[in-house]
C-alpha cells in the first residue's frame, strides 16, 4: 500500500508537469500570447499561428508518449506494473 | 471508364471489404460485442479511435471552415486533438483498469447509485444520439455528392452497411472496419493535399508547404500572399483574430473536455490488453488524428488561395481583372449544379466579382469600380475539400478515392456512436436496471436487438433531421463536457465525492449548459423561443453557447465537492476501489461482475 500512495503522488506530479506545457503551447503560446508571438517567424509561419495551427498538436503527439513512457517506468519502479 | 461507374467500383471495392470483415469478425460473446474481448492491440486501437472520432465534419467540411475562418479556426484544431492528452492522463488508463464495458456503467459503481447511473445514461443517449443524426445526414450527403443518388437511397445504403458489420460483429466488427476505414480515408485526404501543396509550393508536404514560399517565382510566402488577397477584397486577414480571446480560449477548453468526455471515444480505450495499452494507444490515436488535423490548414488555405485565384486573376479594379464567367473552369461548372457553389452577375458585366460586401470602406471603393455587390452567393464549406482533386488536375481515381473516403469517414463514426448507444440501452438499462437476470445469451441478442433499433432511430433522425440538426455538435460537446468528464474524473481523482455530490454536480453542469444553450438558440432550438439574440454583446461575458461546456464543467466540479463536503462521506468499500483503480497491477480482462 505504501507503494500505491507515492506512486500515486509520483504520477500526479508527472501529470501537473503534462498538463502545465499542454497548456502554455495551447493556451499560451496559440491563444493569449499569439499577437507578440506572430512577430516572430518560422519560415513563411507567424510563430503564434503556427502553434495554433500545427505546433500545439505536434507537442500534444509528443506528450502523451512521453508521460505512457514514463508512467512504465514508475509501475515498475513502484512494483505496481501489470504481469 | 467514366467517372461515376469508377466511382461507384471504388466505393463499392470498400464496402465489400467492410461485409468481409464483417463476416471474420463475428461477435460470439458480450465482452466481444461490448469491448472486441480486449484484445485489440494498442497501434491499431489507435487507428480505429482516429476513424471513430474523424466524422464526415472533419473529412469534408473542416478544411472550408478553416479556410473561411483563418486563424479563428484554431479552436477546432486544438480543441479537437487536445482532448487526447486529457484523456490520456486523466480517464483512460484507469478506466481500463476497472475493466467494465459502458461509461454509465463505472459511474454507477463509483457513486454506488442507480441514479447517477442514469444520469449517464440519459447524458449518454442523448450526447451520441444528437451527435449521430449528423453523422447520417454526412452519409447521406456524401452519397448523394460523391455518386449522384438521392439523399435518401444514400443514407438507406449506408444504414444497410453499418447494420450488416454493428449486428454481427459489435465493437469486434465495428473495430477492424474503422481500422480499414481509417487507411481509406487517410489515403483519401493526403493524396489531393500533397498535390495542390507540390503545385503551389513546390513542397510536396502540405505542413512544410503551408510555410512556404509560393512556387510562382515571386518569393512571397504563401501564408502572407493571404493575408494580402484577402485584406485587398474587404476581408479580414487571413491569419489575424477576429473572435474575442475569452471565447477563442473557452470554446478550445469546451472542446477539449467535450472530447475526453464523449462516450464513443471512450469506450475505444477498453479494447486494449492493458493499462500500459491504454496510455500509449491514446498517443498512437492522436498521431493518426494529427496526420488529418495538421494537414487540414495546408487543404483550407491553398484551395481559398486557389479559389480567390481563379475569380481574380488579374489586378483589383482593372476590367479585366476578374474572371469572365463563360470562362470559368470546369470544376466550377460541376460544383455549381450541386448547389455548393452560386454566382449571380449583379452589375451584368459578364465577370465575377467575389469581396467582401459588409466592409463598408471597401465597399464603397468597389462601387466605384462598378461592382453592385458579392457575385459568389455561396461558396459553401465542403466545395473546399470535395473540388480539390479537380482544381489540383488530378486523375479520377483520385476524384472517386474521395468519395470513399468522405463516405468511410461518417460510417465509421456512425457506427462507433451506435455502439455506444447500444451498449447504454442494453448492459446499463436492460441487464443493469431492469432485468438483471438475464444470462450473458440472452444480453448478447439484446445488445443486438438494441443496436438494431439505434440504427433504424438514427436513419429516421437522419431522413427528418429536426430542426435543430446544424446546432448539435455544440450540444453533444457540451453535454459530455459538463456532465461526464468531471464525474469521470471526480471518480478517480477524488476518494471524498460521493453519491450525492456526484449526483446533484452532473445536474448542476447539466442544467446550466442546457439553459444556457437554449436561452440563446431557443428552447429545444425552437428558434423562437429564444431569451434573446445570439449575438455577442447578450452574451453572458461574452461567452457564446457553444463555449459554454467548459463553464459548464466548472459548475459540476465547484457543486458535487462543496455538496459532498456537506453529506455522507463516501463507503469505505467504495475508497478501496478508488485506490485500486489507480494502480495498473491486478488488471483483469473486462469482466460482468
Amino acid at each position: 500500500m505504501r507503494d500505491g500512495v507515492e506512486y500515486w503522488k509520483a504520477n500526479l506530479r508527472l501529470i501537473i508537469i503534462c498538463l502545465v506545457i499542454w497548456f502554455v503551447v495551447s493556451y499560451g503560446f496559440g491563444i493569449l500570447m499569439v499577437d507578440s508571438l506572430n512577430s516572430i517567424r518560422l519560415g513563411g509561419y507567424k510563430l503564434g499561428f503556427w502553434f495554433a495551427q500545427q505546433g500545439s498538436i505536434y507537442v500534444f503527439v509528443a506528450l502523451i508518449f512521453f508521460y505512457a513512457k514514463k508512467m512504465d517506468k514508475l509501475d515498475r519502479e513502484h512494483n505496481v506494473h501489470e504481469d | 471508364m467514366s467517372l461515376r461507374a469508377l466511382t461507384f467500383l471504388v466505393v463499392g471495392a470498400t464496402f465489400a471489404l467492410y461485409i468481409y470483415i464483417a463476416i471474420k469478425a463475428r461477435a460470439r460473446t458480450t465482452s466481444e460485442f461490448y469491448v472486441a474481448g480486449t484484445g485489440v492491440h494498442p497501434i491499431l486501437n489507435g487507428m480505429a479511435t482516429g476513424a471513430d472520432w474523424m466524422s464526415a465534419a472533419s473529412f469534408i467540411s473542416m478544411a472550408g471552415l478553416i479556410a473561411f475562418k483563418g486563424y479563428d479556426a484554431s479552436v477546432y484544431l486544438m480543441g479537437w486533438t487536445g482532448g487526447y492528452v486529457l484523456l490520456a492522463m486523466l480517464l483512460a488508463p484507469y478506466l481500463r483498469k476497472y475493466g467494465k464495458y459502458t461509461v454509465p456503467e463505472f459511474i454507477g459503481d463509483r457513486y454506488y447509485s442507480k441514479g447517477a447511473r442514469l444520469v449517464a445514461i440519459v447524458c449518454l443517449v442523448v450526447a451520441s444520439l444528437t451527435y449521430v443524426i449528423g453523422q447520417m445526414k454526412g452519409i447521406g450527403v456524401a452519397f448523394s455528392r460523391f455518386l449522384e443518388v438521392p439523399f435518401q437511397v444514400g443514407l438507406v445504403a449506408g444504414m444497410a452497411i453499418v447494420f450488416i458489420y454493428a449486428v454481427l460483429g459489435g465493437m469486434k466488427g465495428i473495430t477492424y472496419t474503422q481500422i480499414a476505414q481509417y487507411c481509406v480515408l487517410i489515403f483519401a485526404y493526403t493524396v489531393p493535399a500533397v498535390f495542390i501543396s507540390l503545385h503551389l509550393t513546390g513542397n510536396p508536404v502540405p505542413q512544410l508547404g503551408l510555410g512556404s514560399t509560393l512556387a510562382d517565382g515571386s518569393g512571397t510566402y504563401l501564408l502572407d500572399k493571404l493575408d494580402l488577397i484577402s485584406t485587398d477584397l474587404g476581408f479580414a486577414a487571413y491569419t489575424s483574430q477576429k473572435m474575442s480571446t475569452l471565447d477563442i480560449f473557452l470554446l478550445t477548453l469546451s472542446l477539449m473536455i467535450g472530447t475526453a468526455g464523449l462516450p464513443h471515444v471512450i469506450t475505444r480505450f477498453f479494447t486494449v490488453p492493458k493499462v500500459k495499452d491504454a496510455r500509449s494507444s491514446a498517443g498512437w490515436a492522436l498521431v493518426f488524428i494529427a496526420i488529418l488535423y495538421t494537414t487540414a490548414p495546408a487543404v483550407g488555405a491553398m484551395a481559398y488561395l486557389n479559389l480567390m485565384h481563379t475569380t481574380q486573376p488579374g489586378v483589383i479594379g482593372s476590367v479585366n481583372g476578374n474572371l469572365e464567367y463563360s470562362a470559368r473552369p470546369e470544376w466550377f461548372k460541376k460544383w455549381e449544379g450541386t448547389g455548393l457553389l452560386k454566382f449571380e452577375d449583379k452589375n451584368g458585366d459578364g465577370r465575377i466579382q467575389y469581396y467582401n460586401e459588409k466592409n463598408k470602406a471597401f465597399a464603397a471603393k468597389a462601387a466605384g469600380f462598378g461592382w453592385k455587390g458579392n457575385e459568389m452567393i455561396k461558396v459553401d464549406n465542403d466545395i473546399m475539400v470535395l473540388a480539390n482533386p479537380e482544381i489540383a488536375g488530378l486523375p479520377n481515381w483520385v476524384v472517386a478515392l474521395v468519395a470513399a473516403g468522405g463516405i468511410a469517414a461518417a460510417l465509421s463514426t456512425a457506427a462507433g456512436l451506435l455502439l455506444a448507444i447500444s451498449s447504454a440501452v442494453s448492459h446499463d438499462l436492460l441487464k443493469g436496471v431492469f432485468m438483471p437476470d438475464i444470462t450473458e445469451k440472452q444480453e448478447l441478442l439484446y445488445s443486438r436487438v438494441a443496436m438494431g433499433g439505434a440504427i433504424i432511430v438514427a436513419g429516421y433522425l437522419g431522413l427528418n433531421p429536426p430542426g435543430f440538426a446544424a446546432q448539435v455538435v455544440a450540444l453533444a460537446f457540451g453535454l459530455a463536457a459538463s456532465s461526464i468528464f468531471p464525474a469521470l474524473m471526480m471518480g478517480i481523482f477524488s476518494r471524498r465525492v460521493n453519491n450525492t455530490g456526484a449526483i446533484c454536480g452532473m445536474m448542476a453542469g447539466l442544467t446550466s449548459t442546457l439553459v444556457y444553450i437554449f436561452w440563446f438558440k431557443g428552447w429545444l432550438f425552437i428558434k423562437s423561443t429564444a431569451m434573446l439574440p445570439d449575438t455577442a454583446d447578450n452574451w453572458l461575458l461574452g461567452i457564446s453557447p457553444q463555449s459554454f461546456g467548459a463553464v459548464g464543467a466548472l459548475i459540476n466540479f465547484a457543486v458535487a465537492l462543496t455538496v459532498s463536503s456537506m453529506t455522507k462521506p463516501v463507503p469505505e468499500h467504495i475508497r478501496a476501489m478508488v485506490e485500486d483503480i489507480r494502480i495498473p497491477s491486478g488488471a483483469r480482462s473486462a469482466v460482468d461482475h
